[in-house]
């Protein structure tokens, strides 16, 4: 396996399991790039990269760049809330006008699910999701996985939990692909409100008790509770959601084995984890952000050299 | 048609004549560092830096580069180019860097190589050891330092380093249908 499979990275559900280990590889050796002291390499020297986020984002935004700049890439950024999308442009429009300008690879996140697709039939351009709604996060899954991978060993068989708004999750339903298609029994926890309905049809267990999740599982990723997708209640209060979901120090302490603790950020402190679980070193939250950077080095990386192939 | 034209004791003295050549060069190589080229030149340096230790007990740094992702024919060629791993546990800062690769032809690896070592820091020097020096078709002004065999090859022709744990012999490979 030398090659990705695909020419877009639109979401895990369309990649390979050998993509995967591909990628995974490959951010082995930018980890490494990373963490020397000239941190960046020419690959990517004569490719322009656009960022476009239609949505906020921090840190896949700042890490995207930041991969792109170590790949020597140039970058051009653009958000949809200082643009011409606010007069009305359509999406293609947005993006063909970007690509007349002669850029060669789009990061996107868009609030609506399948805009990449609908994206990758209409341009030329490689396309990579940088988050589609509540649909796909692939990046986000392949760094959680390999980052995973870097804690426990190879994922098969392992038992790794997603507690938490799973309903509006981008990242829990790439997680869910990505673990699986590297062998992991994947369940997932929160209140029923929160989870979809169909959710079991994916293979995953299901369970509304968060003492029982964490005592089951190696590894516990912990959603965001996304407040700002939430049109209508799921939960009383944030109060009472965290007194049922969220992680305390004297619960990893009481468990019979250790487990490692992830989150995708933002953490909102004392609802999904207290600030002591978060900073504890059973967490490897900054190991996720770090690695974030080294499997998107990975994907630009692959996907530039497919373009040509 | 292929034969071969390095024996394995041949490459075995060669290999003695250039650790003399090293040693003369660089003593007792406290400031120098051996660095061979992923993938190929990998079992010529731990070749070298075994035979140093058997007959000089001299105890070698070695490390191990990957210069892909230095390469100037990334998206240029039809096969992708997957990196291979780095091993440098040490200062590259003022050492004298010695390249180990079993072939030089294009000079473009050494020249990428020239490139990847400076990401690690600023040697004192750098200088090459090549097993074949294959004398046509140099693109890049790059002269090895020390040489295990010249050879006047066609540039078709393939000229393959193989090695059997830690004995090596040279084929060249001609294409007669040319």
């Amino acid at each position: 396996m030398s090659q990705l499979s695909s020419k877009h990275l639109l979401g895990i559900c369309d990649i390979t399991e050998d993509d995967i280990n591909l990628i995974f590889k490959t951010a082995e050796n930018f980890k490494q790039v990373i963490n020397r002291p000239i941190k960046k390499v020419p690959s990517l020297r004569d490719i322009t990269i656009a960022n476009v986020f239609f949505e906020n984002s921090t840190r896949t935004k700042i890490s995207f760049e930041l991969a792109e700049k170590r790949l020597s890439a140039d970058v051009v950024n653009f958000s949809s809330s200082n643009s011409s999308v606010k007069k009305g442009e359509t999406l293609i429009d947005t993006v063909n006008n970007i690509l007349a300008m002669k850029v060669d690879m789009v990061v996107m996140r868009h609030p609506a699910p399948g805009a990449h697709q609908f994206l990758s039939r209409h341009i030329d351009a490689n396309i990579i999701n940088a988050g589609d709604g509540t649909h796909e996060h692939p990046t986000q899954a392949l760094l959680d996985a390999f980052s995973i991978r870097e804690s426990l060993g190879d994922l098969k068989d392992k038992k790794i939990a997603i507690i938490g708004d799973i309903l509006h999750s981008r990242v829990a339903l790439s997680n869910i692909y990505c673990l699986q298609k590297l062998g992991a029994k994947v369940t997932v926890c929160g209140p029923p409100t929160l989870l979809p309905r169909h959710i079991r049809s994916l293979g995953v267990e299901v369970s509304h008790n968060l003492q029982e999740t964490l005592e089951w599982c190696d590894c516990a990723n912990m959603l965001r509770i996304q407040l700002e997708r939430q049109e209508d209640k799921y939960f009383p209060s944030l109060r009472e959601y965290s007194l049922q979901y969220g992680v305390t120090m004297p619960m990893l302490q009481n468990l019979k084995k250790e487990i490692i603790l992830m989150h995708p950020g933002p953490i909102n402190r004392g609802v999904e984890i207290t600030s002591e679980v978060a900073d504890s070193e059973q967490s490897i939250i900054l190991n996720q952000v770090e690695n974030g950077v080294a499997i998107r080095m990975a994907i630009l990386y692959l996907l530039a050299g497919k373009q040509n192939s | 048609m292929k034969r071969i034209i390095l024996e394995h004791q041949q490459v075995d003295l060669i290999l003695t004549r250039i650790c003399h050549q090293l040693v003369e060069d660089h003593g007792d190589f406290k400031h120098t560092a051996i660095l061979a080229l992923q993938p190929k030149g990998i079992l010529l340096g731990k070749a070298i830096v075994q035979k140093l230790e058997k007959l000089f007990e001299i105890h070698a740094t070695y490390g191990e580069l990957d210069t892909t992702f230095h390469r100037d024919d990334f998206r240029r060629s039809d096969k992708l180019l997957i990196p291979n791993e780095v091993n440098i546990d040490f200062e590259i800062e003022n050492k004298r860097i010695i390249l180990v690769d079993d072939v030089l032809y294009t000079g473009r690896s050494i020249r990428a190589a020239l490139d990847a070592v400076n990401d690690y820091g600023r040697p004192a020097s750098i200088e090459l050891v090549t097993l074949i020096n294959r004398k046509y078709k140099r693109e890049v002004p790059i002269q090895p330092d020390y040489i295990g065999e010249n050879i006047d090859s066609r540039t078709d022709d393939y000229v393959k380093v193989e090695w059997d744990d830690t004995k090596c012999k040279v084929w060249i490979i001609t294409d007669n249908t040319k």
